[in-house]
């Protein structure tokens, strides 16, 4: 074997064990931006999966105050008729001021589909629903 | 005097029948989000390259403050307290009363953003903001204000085009305090500098969703008939009257406070927006200056975003396309021709 096939030989294996290292770690959760813009979350679905903590990166370009608020349709339910002025006690009911950016580590237990939704008044009605189906 | 008794009484009777307690040509924000826009009357006149806007703001009873946004299409020079009937006559000249109604009613009727100008007229608190979308917006949740939901998109769809706006605080509390009763206006007169006068109506649309009504009338005054943009009898717009103003309605216009810049002669249109918020998605462009072009740009038609001027590189761009395109046809065309002429005739001819 020639010098050269040695060495990319070698740089495979060091790069095959960096992977099995850093995979075995697993410690850093999948992160998802969500930028709110004109009232509107985009993206509008996503899909995750359960048991995995996964981040999510709120942007708030808007210069209005928004939520983000994930959940069933119960919890939505509850929320439409809420007087709860500001979120943040929960992972997944979060307020972002306006021009702000807020981060939200979630884990979900189980697979199903969910919404997330800005509760502020007219908001829902002018479209700030998204979907999340966790897998 | 006695005249001027009875246009102003007819003035509130016709105003009761068309229940307008609002800041016309602006949104109407509560504090707490919530929007109470009835139909509107503003006069929005040119002359001398100047726009007058007059406006009013009624008191409608109830407590606290409201807010109110009205895009300009530049920087006012002056914001004063508007004449005692301009709107009212306005009204009575294009939608004279039924006498009895009229009779019945009228004894019924007993930080962000730069700060550029700021005024109180009775008990309105008025600000002439220049900013973007983002610096309004910023301004109004400091001054205790929520905006609605579509406020960024049509914030930016003004401040894109012109980033001067009136922001008009009206203290209820301190209106009843003065004595102002229910029914009770507040005209307001603006005076734009501008070279491409427009008339925000999107505005009018602020916080309503969908189906929901925009309503208000909207009387334009021009040294000649202008020239609108879009229809002005489509996409719930109605021309209801396009012809010369009446000589006796200028006389009284010009015989209200501050009203003294009104011509002699000048043409009357008056628009009439009864239509759906989710429709109302432009201004009123006016070419005032006869040449029949209003500006796609004022109405809010052209594409969304600033008009910046093109990028040097575009026109070498453009140029290396045309010469792209033009050098293979045209030399082709030249090359075709040559060997045409070169070909000996058919056999035969």
């Amino acid at each position: 074997m020639s010098s050269v096939s040695r060495r990319a030989v070698a740089l495979l294996l060091a790069a095959l064990l960096l992977g099995v290292v850093v995979s075995g770690c697993g410690a850093s959760p999948m992160r998802i931006q969500i930028t709110i813009h004109y009232s509107h979350y985009d993206p509008s679905r996503l899909t995750v999966p359960h048991g995995v903590p996964v981040t999510f990166v709120i942007v708030n370009s808007d210069p209005i105050d928004h939520e983000w608020i994930v959940g069933d349709a119960a919890l939505h339910q509850r929320h439409r008729t809420g007087t709860e002025p500001v979120h943040n006690a929960r992972p997944t009911e979060i307020t972002i001021p306006a021009l702000t950016t807020r981060e939200t580590t979630i884990t979900f237990d189980k697979p199903g589909v969910l919404q997330y939704i800005c509760h502020l008044p007219k908001h829902e009605d002018y479209g700030m629903v998204g979907w999340l189906t966790v897998t | 005097m006695r005249r001027l008794t009875i246009v102003a009484a007819t003035a509130v009777a016709t105003l009761l029948l068309t229940a307008g307690p609002t800041f016309a040509c602006g949104g109407l924000i509560g504090p707490n989000g919530a929007v109470n826009l009835l139909r509107t009357t503003t006069l929005a006149a040119y002359h001398d390259g100047v726009e007058h806007y007059v406006t009013a703001f009624q008191f409608a009873g109830g407590g606290g403050q409201f807010g109110s946004i009205v895009p300009l299409p530049g920087v006012p020079t002056k914001v004063e307290k508007g004449g005692d009937w301009t709107l009212q006559r306005l009204i009575r000249e294009t939608d004279p009363p039924v006498p009895e109604a009229a009779f019945f009613l009228g004894a019924r009727a007993a930080s962000s953003a730069q700060v550029i100008l700021q005024v109180r007229i009775d008990a309105l608190d008025i600000t002439v903001l220049k900013g973007g979308g983002d610096e309004v917006g910023a301004w109004a949740k400091d001054h205790g204000f929520r905006l609605p939901p579509d406020a960024p998109e049509v914030l930016d769809f003004y401040a894109n085009r012109s980033p001067i706006f009136l922001a008009a605080v009206f203290d209820a509390d301190a209106a009843r305090a003065r004595g102002q009763s229910i029914g009770d206006g507040t005209p307001v007169h603006i005076t734009i500098p501008t070279a491409n006068p427009w008339v925000p109506l999107r505005i009018l649309a602020l916080g309503k969703t969908g189906v929901e009504k925009v309503e208000a009338d909207v009387y334009l005054l021009n040294d000649r008939q202008p020239a609108l943009l879009p229809d002005p009898n489509a996409n719930g717009l109605k021309l209801q009257v396009s012809e010369p103003a009446s000589a006796s309605l200028l006389k009284d216009l010009r015989s209200d406070k501050g009203m003294g810049w009104i011509p002699q002669h000048a043409w009357l249109s008056k628009i009439r927006i009864d239509g759906n918020a989710s429709d109302l998605r432009f201004d009123l462009a006016i070419d005032a200056s006869g040449r029949g072009r209003p500006s796609l740009r004022d109405a809010g038609l052209a594409p969304f975003g600033p008009m910046q001027p093109p990028a040097p590189w575009v026109g070498w761009v453009l140029l290396l396309a045309a010469v792209g395109v033009g050098l293979p046809v045209f030399g082709g065309a030249y090359l075709a021709r040559l060997a045409t002429r070169r070909m000996p005739p058919p056999a035969g001819a």
